[in-house]
């Protein structure tokens, strides 16, 4: 119980582009198209022949972008529309958490609503009673519960939804993104309650945009590109290609944008400023390897490349640079007269590199900026916001910068690291 | 089919919880709250009452107090009202509860089936109340009253084979919506009920004899006019051949749901 084979699976979505010219029922049977309209002649493919097998016991992971198929994918695992072409096979009981709270009425209590919920997703009203208590208390309901639903907030509407959900005790688990509404506190149960899910040996499919938990918790990651898988495999592995993917697709926007504005001859006063008598063009990020590359693990080397053209001899010049995060705070900055080089003369082309041995830095978007100027400030280029690169980490630590740590007990504290 | 049935039986405990909820919610925040279920049908037999008892006081052979005609009235309307409600919901319904069906692996023939029961709860609770009328206006009742079920079967079937039908092609075909708005209100004028089918324009014209006739609703409605106010059911071959046609509707009616269930994820 609990094993799934996808094989060769097909989802067309008809278009019926007939239908809207003759959308009366009178005009359908006058021309006795009723059931052909029904048909369709034109066809979008969300899915092109998708085949994998999760065995019993373990978690997978599907990951993609919006509208890849990932939800046409679940929404036919979970038997809410069906293939057109291919066959799905599943071992026993299956429960979705696509959408937490189906059928609540508003104007009902709580507790009434548990029923209903529960009764769409299949519980007996015996289960439901016997498990009225847990489903109120991982909630946290246990004061709003006779409260009509109308008078919750969204985060009470997910937790009573999801602690329903989670009660029908199935053989096979399919989460879609639900977890990406709830409130902080309470994200974290869900994961718990997900893994102990996992250890009871539940097979699990999960699809989410949050990688940080698609590592932690797959045991595969199933990469769906244009209705096809593109990428499967070890988590880690798909998940860092994936991030790769995603961040060149971004470059490519930005430096698409970047050339517009050039082409325009108004590159953004506000983001690039200066008299250019020394110029900075052509930035580059690289990896440890010198492959160009614009997300970086936390504890991975990199380097930054610029070209500076100095279009007469300049005696007095500084190089710097500055991080700073999505919020626009100064992570760290730093340049060549602060670590006490002293500039002699430049003239011309030439090239100019930081390596940096890891950025230490949390999880998120970043920006660089980068400047040449003169000691008091003269500005020659400066380039603000105009370069974004990602740091991904394992670790769910907050703040700006990671500082490097370690944790030291005592022995009579007992406390174990989860692998 | 069988296998459907079967199907059925398994969801009965979730058609009750949906039916509950359709109830529960319908009066929630009122005052009067549950109890609106017989004050609704309360109030209409009272004014019915004194339009029809003390202004108009219609005069039909079979009505020896004019007062009787409210209560012959509300006979028809109460089983109408059921049916019209019905209809015009299940027009409704996919649409109403398209998360069930787009998010949730739901049994879809739950919701035509919940608009329908949820409209006979409705009924009968107004059954009491129409009993009472009769004992208040001194019309005696017979023991006729108990083949009532009987006549509920009948309709049931018969309006559920309907609202599989029209909650099926209303996904399709929107405009379905508006012409059964229509086509409602015309139905109600061919049905006996603020008329007997004894009337004699009826009797007098072959065309309107055999419209009526072939109107499933007209021995439906005449049936309850017979087993309260005539105390009789001398149609019952009629009323037989009703649940046969019913029966068809019925069968139809659920292979047509049952063969556009699919396209429902992807319309509603």
């Amino acid at each position: 119980m609990g094993a799934i084979i996808v094989k060769d699976l097909h989802k067309f979505y008809k278009k019926f582009a007939n239908k809207h010219k003759f959308l009366t029922l009178k005009s359908a049977f006058l021309s006795k198209t009723l059931f052909s309209d029904l048909q369709s002649d034109e066809v979008f493919a969300a899915l092109k022949g998708v085949s994998f097998d999760v065995k019993k016991g373990k978690t997978v992971s599907i990951i993609g972008e919006n509208g890849s198929g990932k939800s046409t994918l679940l929404k036919i695992l979970a038997g809410i529309s069906k293939p057109s072409k291919g066959e799905v096979v599943t071992e026993g009981r299956i429960s979705a958490l696509i959408e937490l709270g189906a059928g609540f009425h508003p104007e009902i209590s709580g507790r009434e609503n548990i029923f209903i919920n529960g009764s769409i997703l299949g519980l007996s009203k015996k289960r439901i009673e016997e498990k009225l208590e847990d489903i109120i208390k991982f909630a946290e309901l246990e004061d709003f519960i006779d409260n009509p639903v109308k008078t919750y907030s969204s985060g009470m509407y997910m937790r009573l939804g999801f602690s329903i959900a989670i009660n029908v005790d199935p053989d096979i688990l399919l989460i879609d993104e639900v977890l990406a509404v709830g409130d902080a506190s309470f994200v974290p149960k869900c994961l718990d309650k997900i893994n102990e899910f996992k250890r009871k040996g539940k097979t699990i499919i999960f699809v989410s945009h949050d990688l940080g938990t698609v590592e932690r918790i797959s045991d595969k990651v199933i990469w769906i590109k244009d209705g096809k898988i593109f990428k499967q495999g070890y988590p880690k592995r798909i998940t860092d290609a994936y991030l790769e993917y995603i961040g060149k697709k971004d470059e490519e926007k930005a430096s698409a944008d970047h050339q517009n504005k050039e082409a325009e001859g108004s590159l953004d006063k506000e983001k690039r400023w200066g008299s250019r008598d020394v110029e900075i063009t052509n930035v580059k990020m690289r990896d440890g390897k010198g492959n160009e590359k614009y997300v970086f693990s936390y504890d991975e080397p990199l380097s930054i490349e610029f070209d500076v053209n100095a279009k007469k001899r300049e005696k007095d010049f500084v190089f710097g640079l500055s991080i700073l995060n999505y919020e626009g705070v100064n992570c760290y900055g730093s340049n060549t007269h602060i670590e006490n080089f002293k500039s002699n003369e430049m003239s011309g082309k030439g090239k100019v590199r930081i390596n940096i041995p890891a950025l230490n830095l949390v999880n998120g978007t970043y920006f660089l900026n980068l400047a040449v100027h003169k000691r008091d400030g003269f500005p020659f280029d400066y380039h603000h916001f105009l370069y974004t690169f990602k740091v991904v980490s394992i670790h769910r630590d907050i703040g700006i910068a990671r500082v490097s740590h370690e944790w030291d007990f005592s022995e009579n504290i007992k406390i174990k690291h989860k692998k | 089919m069988l296998e459907s049935i079967k199907e059925l039986y398994k969801y009965r405990q979730l058609l009750f919880v949906m039916v509950s909820r359709e109830l529960k919610a319908k009066y929630r925040g009122t005052v009067l709250g549950f109890f609106w279920s017989f004050m609704n049908p309360i109030l209409l037999v009272t004014v019915y009452s004194i339009v029809f008892g003390l202004i108009f006081q219609p005069k039909y052979a079979e009505m020896e107090k004019s007062i009787y005609y409210s209560v012959f009235f509300f006979t028809g309307i109460l089983p109408w009202t059921w049916f019209s409600s019905s209809v015009l919901e299940s027009a409704n319904v996919l649409i109403a509860h398209g998360s069930l069906i787009k998010k949730i692996n739901f049994p879809v023939e739950i919701l035509p089936m919940m608009v329908v029961i949820t409209n006979m709860v409705h009924f009968i609770l107004g059954v009491p109340v129409l009993i009472l009328a009769f004992l208040i206006l001194g019309k005696s009742l017979s023991l006729w009253v108990f083949f009532l079920p009987f006549a509920m079967l009948v309709q049931f079937v018969f309006t559920m084979g309907l609202g599989f039908f029209i909650s099926a092609l209303t996904v399709h075909f929107r405009d379905i919506k508006d012409i059964l708005v229509n086509l409602i209100t015309l139905w109600f004028f061919v049905t006996p009920i603020i008329y007997p089918f004894s009337f004699e324009p009826i009797q007098n014209s072959k065309f309107l004899k055999l419209f009526l006739s072939l109107n499933p609703m007209t021995h439906i409605v005449e049936a309850y006019q017979y087993l309260f106010f005539y105390g009789s059911l001398p149609h019952y071959k009629k009323l037989i051949v009703t649940l046969i046609v019913g029966l068809i509707l019925f069968y139809f009616g659920y292979k047509l749901f049952d063969k556009l269930r699919d396209t429902f994820v992807e319309e509603v």
